[in-house]
């Protein structure tokens, strides 16, 4: 049976993973001054700990705020109240060893796809030789070898992921940070993106937070899913996945126990998007 | 990533053609007789576009030169014949001011100094004000002034300024070149996509590196773009600073045709800048395509227009 924590405050106590936390929120908050001069308030009163090596998956309704969680997380924005720790140090601007795939390709459109890679190492400080030959090796790992001299724009948009994938990694993030990579991405190269981001995250150690409105991606995936309530968004369960690794990405969600944590998940995640599919009915109105 | 195998290939542009049917296959001879086809087609195509445009030349052309030698003044009008007299004069003879030569080197040397100056002053000051959200808010009502300003009036105070030679004309093409090229950098600045600069952050980028690597290639399209009006605002700068007072000069070769009621030579002296201006056009148009060499071909673009 799927071990399981209703709450926030002893989601943790159960696990035996030791080490300290990479990532803490404690009561952290963000607001945004909205359009309309008013304040909108994105999330609040967040408590999470996510220990290294651990595979995270936040999930929740569409547009709740799981995206700001990252944010406060990588330093973009800082928390309007509460802390916001990595490697037990409080976030103030970018924090070390963080890593951060975007919704949206952020790859460098006029830059090829080896120089893309290589360009967190040039940012780093590395010579433009190293740098382009740690490139080439990541170039290598997410299996795009032979199309270092190509540009974006003409590559796939599953070819693209991997870029901003190797990108990201040839860094050796220690904290890996995902938003919803692979949402726009068809269903079969999804898939395909899902077991290569498990493979390249094996043995790395590193603690990953991958946000997605997916629960299916998110079990695929994870150790742990958070579900997220409807805005403004706070912590409602976390759930253990209790999946052998290594996982193949197509064949897991096959399986029944795979189904069973489904549906208890799903269970608490319906609620929250019923009642943000009401308020899009109400607006809508 | 074999999945991925076709897609890779449909990338690479040399097999694009090859990736959809394996060779030897049936109909790869109807492939073959398509191709041909259509690049016959093609060439039809151009050819037509080319011959009516030649005809719609001569048209023109004939019909003035009849109509200047029949029914209008050919000395208000001028006509066809008597412009390229002009031209050959011009040319072999040279001009009532000297050498055609030298009036067309001062001119394009006045629009040059100009143009480089000018962009370069409208890339920097467009870079910065992009950038930073409290010097532009600063700013914005005095250069929206100085832009609301007449600026070709402006010649006239640098002939006074800087006297007749090659400095005020470099001034009247400076102005004119710098707010086109600004506002194209200012609003290439501001309109960098937000999602590249933080990712470029995370990568570990300070401030000075998301300038250099990303404002900067970011905003190289737009500034492109303005570059190609610019450089014809340099030529009018240089004309009209020539024009409101200069020893040397296209401008004031034609305002010397203007005193001397010489329409055919008010004519010859705009073809000759006409075919600077469009070989300059051309020298951008090729510098252009080596920057932006990363941008997809825009889908359906005539290259023609």
């Amino acid at each position: 049976m799927p071990k399981r924590a209703t709450t926030p405050e002893n989601a943790d106590d159960g696990r035996v993973n030791t080490g300290d936390p990479v990532i803490e929120l404690r009561g952290a908050t963000k607001r945004f001054r909205s359009s309309g001069g008013g304040v909108h308030t994105a999330v609040r009163d967040l408590n999470m700990t996510v220990r290294p090596g651990e595979f995270v998956a936040v999930v929740g309704p569409t547009g709740c705020g799981k995206s700001t969680t990252l944010s406060l997380v990588s330093g973009l924005e800082p928390a309007s109240e509460g802390d916001a720790l990595v490697h037990g140090r409080p976030v103030d601007g970018i924090p070390d060893g963080v890593g951060y795939m975007f919704q949206t390709d952020a790859v460098l459109p006029w830059r090829t796809v080896l120089d893309n890679v290589a360009t967190g190492p040039r940012y780093r400080g590395a010579g433009k030789r190293e740098a382009r030959e740690r490139a080439r090796e990541w170039v290598e790992r997410v299996g795009l070898a032979g199309f270092e001299g190509y540009f974006p724009h003409q590559l796939s948009g599953g070819m693209r992921k991997r870029v901003a994938l190797a990108q990201t990694l040839v860094n050796e993030p220690s904290v890996l940070l995902m938003d919803e990579p692979f949402s726009a991405l068809d269903v079969q190269t999804r898939g395909l993106m899902q077991d290569e981001l498990l493979r390249l995250w094996s043995g790395s150690g590193a603690a990953v937070v991958f946000v997605t409105h997916d629960l299916e991606e998110a079990l695929v995936l994870a150790d742990r899913v958070v579900v997220m309530t409807a805005g403004p968004a706070t912590i409602k369960s976390t759930f253990a996945v209790p999946l052998e690794r290594p996982r193949d990405a197509e064949e897991v969600r096959l399986t029944a126990e795979f189904l069973d944590v489904y549906r208890e998940v799903w269970e608490s995640l319906r609620e929250e998007v019923q009642i943000t599919r009401e308020r899009g009915a109400g607006n809508a109105a | 990533m074999p999945r991925e195998s076709e897609t890779a290939q449909a990338a690479r542009p040399a097999a694009a053609g090859k990736a959809v049917r394996p060779a030897g296959a049936p109909g790869a001879a109807d492939d073959s007789a398509a191709i041909a086809r259509m690049r016959s087609a093609g060439l039809r195509r151009r050819l037509g576009v080319n011959g009516v445009r030649v005809l719609l030349v001569a048209a023109w052309l004939g019909s003035w030169e009849l109509a200047a030698r029949n029914w209008i003044d050919p000395f208000y009008y001028s006509m066809p014949s008597k412009i390229w007299d002009r031209l050959a004069g011009w040319f072999t003879d040279g001009t009532s001011q000297g050498s055609i030569w030298e009036q067309i080197s001062y001119t394009l040397q006045e629009a040059v100094a100009g143009f480089v100056l000018g962009a370069a002053g409208g890339v920097v000051l467009g870079i910065v004000l992009g950038r930073s959200r409290y010097l532009s808010d600063v700013c914005a009502p005095f250069i929206k002034a100085v832009n609301a300003i007449p600026r070709i009036i402006l010649a006239s105070l640098f002939v006074i300024w800087f006297g007749l030679g090659m400095e005020s004309k470099i001034a009247t093409a400076f102005v004119l070149v710098f707010f086109a090229v600004f506002f194209n950098a200012f609003q290439g600045a501001r309109e960098v996509d937000r999602n590249l600069v933080n990712n470029a952050r995370i990568l570990g980028a300070g401030r000075m590196q998301v300038l250099w690597t990303i404002v900067v290639p970011s905003a190289t399209s737009w500034i492109l773009a303005s570059l190609h009006s610019a450089f014809g605002f340099a030529i009018i700068g240089a004309i009209v600073g020539e024009y409101s007072g200069a020893d040397k000069g296209l401008g004031l070769l034609i305002n010397h045709s203007q005193g001397t009621f010489d329409s055919a030579g008010i004519y010859a002296g705009m073809i000759i800048i006409t075919v600077l201006a469009l070989l300059a056009e051309w020298l951008l148009t090729v510098v252009e395509g080596r920057l932006l060499r990363w941008r997809p071909p825009a889908a359906g673009a005539d290259p023609q227009i």
